[in-house]
């Protein structure tokens, strides 16, 4: 497989990658089994993988990917693909942006995206929650709630409350107290 | 420059390593950095490149950082934040491609990932909330918020059609209070 040929694969899913991490899993399995670059298993190992690492999942699946396919230099060429799109389209918007942001009709669309962005941040708030603390859909037999999460769940909320400290002490501690809770 | 540069580089190269579970998570730890603790950013500013960079092609993540980037030092900097972000997906999945093929399957792994998921859950509310009354300003805005919050959760709605008619009904409305203003001035 040749690195040009990687490049404009991820460049593609890049490309048609809107709205999140979660837009690209179809493109990326329609691509990757679909072309024949790794089985189903291997997917769905690579997904898991890529989940459970730091780092965005769309990204973390195109190192995987790349380096399948042709060892670190694949990894590279996979990634950079992937965030090529991005560079080229924020890049001309950032630039209106900077020209136009003051413009009235500029102003007056930014007044109505800027509560619907924060209605977005709230519902991957609650994406979150209802994946660790809220249960209801993994194990419904299990009632509503995972009552260890809840706990450590406020605990980290009161830390905060009182210490606001860097966001990362708060994920080192989560992870630490998950070692021995769970 | 380049010292600029290589801040950049290190900032987005944390954000990425710790970004575990998702991008969400980038956003706390983004508005610390460029808002709180180094003024670089306004909140409205990172609100702005937030929703531009879930309406648009690429991974949010990858969008933001191209977009705090530029605004700092241009296409350099753009260059500079992106590559921060990629760098520890590429030297860890690498790795794990390399060694640790079962890697997820580690019960230590697993138990440790079950307690950072409750962290990411306690920082994205705080950010919410802190976010939401500092620039969610009367009715029609909450109620665009909780539209779009429950359009995405509850209904399954992509992001790109609800930011869109949110686009529309700012243009409207904002285009009827200028017009009201200028009415007033005569």
């Amino acid at each position: 497989m040749s690195l040009l040929y990687i490049f404009a694969a991820f460049f593609k899913i890049g490309l048609f990658t809107i709205g999140g991490g979660l837009a690209a899993i179809p493109l990326l399995r329609q691509e990757l089994i679909g072309g024949g670059w790794v089985t189903r298993a291997e997917f769905i190992d690579m997904l898991a993988v890529s989940q459970s690492t730091p780092g965005p999942i769309g990204i973390n699946m195109a190192t995987y990917a790349g380096f399948k396919a042709a060892s670190f230099t694949g990894s590279v060429t996979a990634t950079a693909g992937m965030v090529a799109p991005s560079l080229i389209i924020i890049v001309l918007i950032a630039r209106f942006m900077r020209d136009y942001s003051h413009h009235p009709a500029v102003r007056s669309i930014l007044s109505g995206v800027r509560p619907a962005a924060i209605g977005l941040i709230a519902a991957a708030a609650w994406f979150v929650l209802t994946n660790s603390v809220f249960l209801m859909e993994w194990f419904p037999g299990m009632g509503w709630f995972d009552p260890k999460a809840l706990g450590l769940f406020l605990f980290l909320a009161a830390l905060y409350w009182k210490t606001k400290a860097y966001p990362v002490y708060y994920i080192l501690a989560g992870g630490f107290i998950g070692l021995f809770l769970f | 420059m380049i010292r600029e540069l290589l801040r950049l580089y290190f900032i987005f190269f944390q954000i990425g390593l710790f970004s575990i579970g998702g991008g969400y998570v980038m956003l706390p730890m983004l508005r610390r950095e460029m808002v709180e603790k180094r003024g670089w950013l306004t909140d409205d500013e990172l609100i702005d490149y937030y929703a531009i960079a879930q309406a648009t092609p690429g991974i949010i993540a990858i969008n933001t950082a191209t977009f705090v980037g530029y605004k700092r030092r241009g296409i350099p900097g753009a260059l500079a934040s992106t590559a921060g972000m990629v760098s520890p997906s590429l030297i860890i999945i690498s790795l794990i491609a390399l060694f640790f093929t079962r890697f997820q399957e580690n019960p230590l792994v697993q138990r440790a990932f079950r307690g950072i998921r409750v962290a990411v859950a306690v920082l994205l509310s705080f950010t919410v909330a802190s976010l939401f009354k500092k620039t969610v300003r009367g009715v029609l805005a909450a109620g665009i918020s909780i539209v779009a919050f429950l359009g995405v959760s509850v209904a399954g709605s992509s992001p790109v059609p609800i930011l869109a008619a949110a686009a529309v009904i700012g243009l409207l409305t904002g285009g009827v209070r200028e017009k009201n203003a200028e009415e007033a001035r005569k």
